[in-house]
């Protein structure tokens, strides 16, 4: 077997939003291909905020950020790396876009340079993948909060990623669509973080979870 | 159906590009004819493009067409009255004339109204919004344009959503909206944080968008194709069209 890869190494970070304390301070982070980890904290805490550094979408004021071995920056360098980390975001209505689920679930795949057929081809596996096969044509803003969530997850997942990074997947969902959710993660088996305060939902998900506090990761 | 899906008719089944092309003709075809006749034409013309465009009840269309009339109104109200001077006078109350110039050009109006709104109507009703606005891009409209368009009735329910809860949060909270200071600061607040969160949201979606792989393009399904069917309505609507035209020109 060969020995797990580093996907996502973050060293010395720090980050504040102006005229607040520090959320990030001097934080380490290391997530293998092998591993799903569970990321908690209270609220406000920076969960989020460590997230979108992660992807890019916000710059520290310090330390460094690596992705699948390379040294991220500027946005050129997250930019052909973004696709690779499946972001699903808290709230699906962010995510979803498009009039058409099909046309969601495409958008990431034709970004990527594949065709319209391919494309499509991609949505409908994806969908069938999600148990989801008529969902195609449906309008995205007429689908359950349950439905638009694993959609959401979709149009991650359309784009082959090496790994997940799931904010709050569980919010709002009532027990059942969590079930689906847990059903369909253990499927992928991809690696990847998950931002949640569901600690029943970590627990059955992960390995190891990690608490954020004052800035930094403690596992626990 | 949904509103915004559709219903499947004769006119649901034809190329959208042909639909933006005929709503845009139409409707300056008919908003530049100038005779009567003609504009009693264009009226039938609409109505039988409203036949077409799927089994609506006649009432459903009738009270759309209303909201036209409210307009109209207004036209009827003072547009006979004003052609005192060259007019032909058939009636008159103190210094207010009525002629018959008057009222010709009223009914030439309401008459063009109705046409251009029946037609948009048959358009509109028998095609998605995201269909339309991918037959405009068919047809040559800036992307970016469309983009926004679809971005705009992706998310204008999603604030809707969110101005009905902040309604709600007011009104459990016991806010009855009176003529006061207070009502209007509190109405102030409620449009001041739904544009603030409107631009959060804005940023998020876009952000989203990075995340895969978004490039500054857009992608709106234009593969369409000309079919048989599309050919009936082209020449359909010529006809009317040159018919309108012949009459005006007459």
């Amino acid at each position: 077997m060969t020995p797990p890869e580093i996907l996502i190494k973050v060293t010395d970070l720090v980050f504040g939003y102006p005229g607040r304390p520090l959320v990030i301070d001097g934080l380490d982070f290391e997530l293998g291909s092998d591993e799903l980890v569970g990321l908690t904290g209270h609220n406000g805490c920076g969960k989020t905020t460590l997230l979108e550094i992660i992807m890019g979408l916000r710059k520290p004021q310090a330390g460094t950020v690596e992705i699948l071995g390379k040294k991220c920056t500027e946005e050129k360098h997250f930019r052909p790396l973004r696709p690779k980390m499946g972001f699903v975001f808290q709230d699906a209505n962010d995510q979803l876009f498009c009039p058409t689920v099909a046309d969601d679930l495409a958008f990431g795949p034709l970004n990527l340079g594949a065709s319209r057929q391919e494309a499509d081809q991609v949505a409908q596996k994806v969908l069938d993948n999600l148990g989801l096969p008529d969902f195609g044509p449906r309008v995205t803003y007429d689908l359950s909060g349950g439905e638009k969530k694993l959609v959401a997850l979709g149009t991650a997942l359309a784009l082959s990623p090496r790994l997940l990074i799931l904010d709050e997947p569980t919010n709002f969902l009532d027990r059942e669509a969590v079930a689906r959710l847990e059903e369909i993660l253990r499927q992928l088996q991809l690696p990847g973080v998950i931002v949640s305060h569901d600690v029943g939902f970590l627990d059955k998900m992960v390995k190891r979870r990690y608490w954020l506090e004052k800035g930094r990761l403690t596992a626990v | 159906m949904s509103a915004l899906g559709g219903t499947v008719n004769f006119l649901s089944r034809t190329d959208p590009r042909l639909k933006v092309l005929i709503l845009v003709l139409w409707s300056f075809l008919l908003a530049f004819v100038q005779s009567r006749a003609a504009a009693w034409v264009g009226l039938v013309g609409s109505g039988v493009l409203y036949a077409f465009s799927g089994p609506q009840s006649l009432i459903k269309g009738l009270s759309r067409l209303l909201a036209i009339n409210s307009f109209l109104i207004f036209i009827w109200l003072t547009l006979p009255f004003s052609f005192s001077t060259p007019g032909t006078e058939i009636y008159r109350l103190g210094w207010l004339a009525l002629t018959q110039e008057g009222l010709d050009f009223s009914l030439i109006l309401s008459l063009k109204a109705l046409a251009i709104t029946l037609g948009a109507l048959a358009i509109t009703s028998s095609s998605g919004v995201f269909e339309l606005l991918a037959g405009a891009k068919g047809l040559g409209a800036p992307e970016k344009l469309v983009a926004l368009c679809q971005l705009m009735t992706r998310y204008i329910s999603v604030i809707g959503q969110q101005y009905a809860r902040s309604r709600q949060a007011m009104r459990v909270r016991g806010f009855q909206p009176r003529t006061n200071l207070h009502t209007l600061r509190s109405y102030a607040n409620l449009a001041g944080i739904l544009l603030v969160r409107g631009l959060d949201r804005a940023e998020r979606v876009r952000s989203a968008m990075l995340c895969r792989g978004y490039n500054g393009r857009f992608w709106a399904k234009t593969d369409f194709r000309l079919k048989f069917l599309d050919l009936g309505l082209a020449y359909l609507t010529l006809a009317l069209g040159l018919w309108v035209t012949i009459l005006d020109a007459a």
